[in-house]
């Protein structure tokens, strides 16, 4: 079920405003790849283009074309949500609906998309909550609320949310940033049994994980402040961070930058 | 003033401190800050108090009684010749009545208007209608009451019904009910619709489903404030639902008593004891509606808390 995503010369506006600009590479299906880069640079800005959740903030708007298995998600006849259902997302911060309860959580995208057949529905939730990770945990207490959580089973939660529609890729933007080391383990590892049946690509700002979790490695940079973001190379995790091609991205990854 | 306290002196350890002193005037400043503040609180409560006093004090024997709440004002005698107080059913049932349709005209114009104002409203239309609601909510009553006489009356030739003052009614709540909506609806965090839609729901769903169950209770209060707020508004009473004594659970035919028209209404013979017994039996039970009114919204809220 993982896709290939192929993104080309994309540039992405907001308003008039030139964020990131000529975007081109290949995500590989079954594999994690990482967007690192400082701050501002764009790279949640193009994860949010490859299941265009940008076009929420409004002017948003890109240039160029990314591809799902040579299906371009900006063509004309093509459908945002639908596009959503297919390349699901994690967010920074873990945000589980906060009038449902765990089970409900996990059944959201069920049930906001039609399917209320209540063995269906249980059937997802335990297998999606296995899935990430949480069942064993949460398994006695499906009907509490999904806030009553810690910090990392609330972002397993939505791990298990997102993975319970069954896209095609998943996107995390940051997916740890705002947890603790055990809960940022927890979810490293549940990266790397997920990557055996989605295409994951990741942000993030710790370099270490990017090493830890990514097959791949992307480095994201600005030229100068209020100039676009740009990618400024893509190639295997190992060769990113032991052998890079370009001196920017040494820089960066040696703690020289800037 | 017993509840200022005077300002400590910096009594610490002697010998040299590597902090400053509390500078003398700034401590001055905050006694008499503090000072006003309180003084100002207490301005605003002695009003408060004494309405409530004045009216529950005098409005007791009224409420405490049952025939005030089983009959209407049947068998009245002219002023002066009467010797009981009798009920005011009639006026309580006919507030709720029309309050109540009020709230079914306006709730769901109000709702969609908020819905639309911070959900889907961009640019020179959003700011229009968000301009709109503004004058709404500063048209006088009784101007929505000769604007709602002069649609049915004048320009329909119509017949008045207790109806009509629903309708002007539901011109004040409104805008009340759109602004607390709106307030409620911003509350939601963005992140809650981001993670809505990426799962793939449609932004209407989204807006079903997930925001507007979050901001629920917060809508809810919002409503009852307006409910609160319709029930004693009086001139478009006056102008639109001629008062009745006598009990009317119709809203489409005849007239119809409320509280307010009844506290006016016997007010014009407030000399006569009976009639200002009346009077403040009324104003009582409208506080008292208003009050269970509240306290339901509070009750509601804490029902459908949203887990943090």
């Amino acid at each position: 079920m993982a896709k290939r995503i192929d993104v080309k010369d994309l540039d992405i506006y907001y308003g008039d405003f030139k964020a990131v600009e000529g975007v081109t590479m290949t995500v590989e299906p079954r594999s994690v790849t990482a967007f690192i880069g400082p701050s501002g640079c764009g790279k949640s800005t193009v994860l949010r283009t490859l299941n265009r959740m940008h076009e929420v903030i409004p002017g948003a708007r890109v240039h160029g074309s990314v591809l799902l298995d040579d299906q371009d998600l900006y063509a004309r006849t093509v459908d945002p949500v639908g596009v959503r259902r297919t390349v699901g997302m994690v967010f920074q911060r873990p945000n589980p609906f906060p009038t449902m309860s765990i089970r409900d959580n996990v059944a959201a995208g069920l049930r906001l998309n039609g399917i209320t057949s209540k063995s269906k529905v249980n059937e997802v939730v335990e297998k999606s909550l296995r899935g990430a990770n949480l069942w064993n945990e949460v398994k006695d207490r499906l009907d509490k609320p999904g806030a009553g959580l810690s910090g990392g089973q609330q972002q397993r939660l939505c791990i298990a949310r997102a993975i319970a529609v069954e896209p095609q890729v998943l996107l995390m933007d940051e997916p740890c940033s705002a947890l603790d080391p055990i809960s940022t383990l927890a979810i490293e590892d549940l990266i790397n049994e997920l990557k055996s049946s989605y295409t994951i690509v990741i942000v993030t700002h710790n370099m270490q994980q990017a090493a830890r979790v990514s097959d791949r490695t992307a480095f994201f940079n600005l030229k100068a402040t209020g100039e676009p973001g740009r990618l400024v190379e893509i190639d295997d995790t190992h060769k990113i961070f032991n052998n890079p091609t370009q001196q920017a991205t040494e820089d960066y990854i040696s703690g020289r930058f800037g | 003033m017993s509840t200022l306290t005077a300002p400590e002196t910096a009594a610490g350890p002697s010998g040299p401190s590597q902090f400053s002193h509390r500078s003398g005037t700034r401590g001055t400043k905050n006694v008499i800050a503090t000072g006003v503040m309180w003084a100002a609180f207490l301005v605003a409560l002695v009003p408060l108090a004494w309405i409530m006093w004045v009216v529950l004090s005098k409005g007791w024997d009224v409420l405490a009684s049952a025939t005030w709440w089983q009959k209407d004002q049947s068998g009245a005698l002219p002023p002066g010749f009467d010797h009981a107080v009798r009920g005011g059913r009639h006026a309580v049932v006919g507030t709720l009545l029309m309050a109540t349709l009020t709230s079914v005209i306006a709730v769901p114009i109000a709702v969609l208007t908020a819905i639309y104002l911070v959900e889907y409203g961009r640019g020179r239309t959003a700011r229009l209608v968000s301009f709109m609601v503004d004058i709404l909510s500063g048209i006088p009553s009784i101007v929505a009451a000769l604007f709602i006489f002069a649609v049915w009356v004048t320009t329909f030739g119509l017949k008045l019904v207790p109806a009509c003052a629903s309708l002007a009614l539901a011109m004040l709540m409104i805008p009340v009910v759109t602004r607390s909506t709106e307030e409620m609806l911003k509350l939601v965090p963005n992140e809650l619709r981001e993670a809505s839609y990426a799962l793939g729901v449609p932004k209407w769903r989204t807006i079903v489903k997930v925001v507007l169950p979050t901001a629920f209770s917060g809508i809810v209060t919002g409503v009852l404030l307006g409910f609160a707020r319709v029930a004693g508004e009086t001139a478009p009473l006056l102008l639109l639902a001629a008062y009745s004594p006598y009990l009317n659970q119709n809203l489409f035919s005849g007239s119809m008593g409320a509280l307010p028209t009844l506290i006016n209404n016997q007010f014009l013979n407030i000399a006569d004891p009976i009639s200002a017994d009346r009077v403040w039996g009324a104003a009582a039970t409208l506080i008292l509606l208003v009050l269970v009114i509240n306290l339901l919204g509070r009750l509601v809220g804490r029902f459908a808390k949203v887990h943090r």
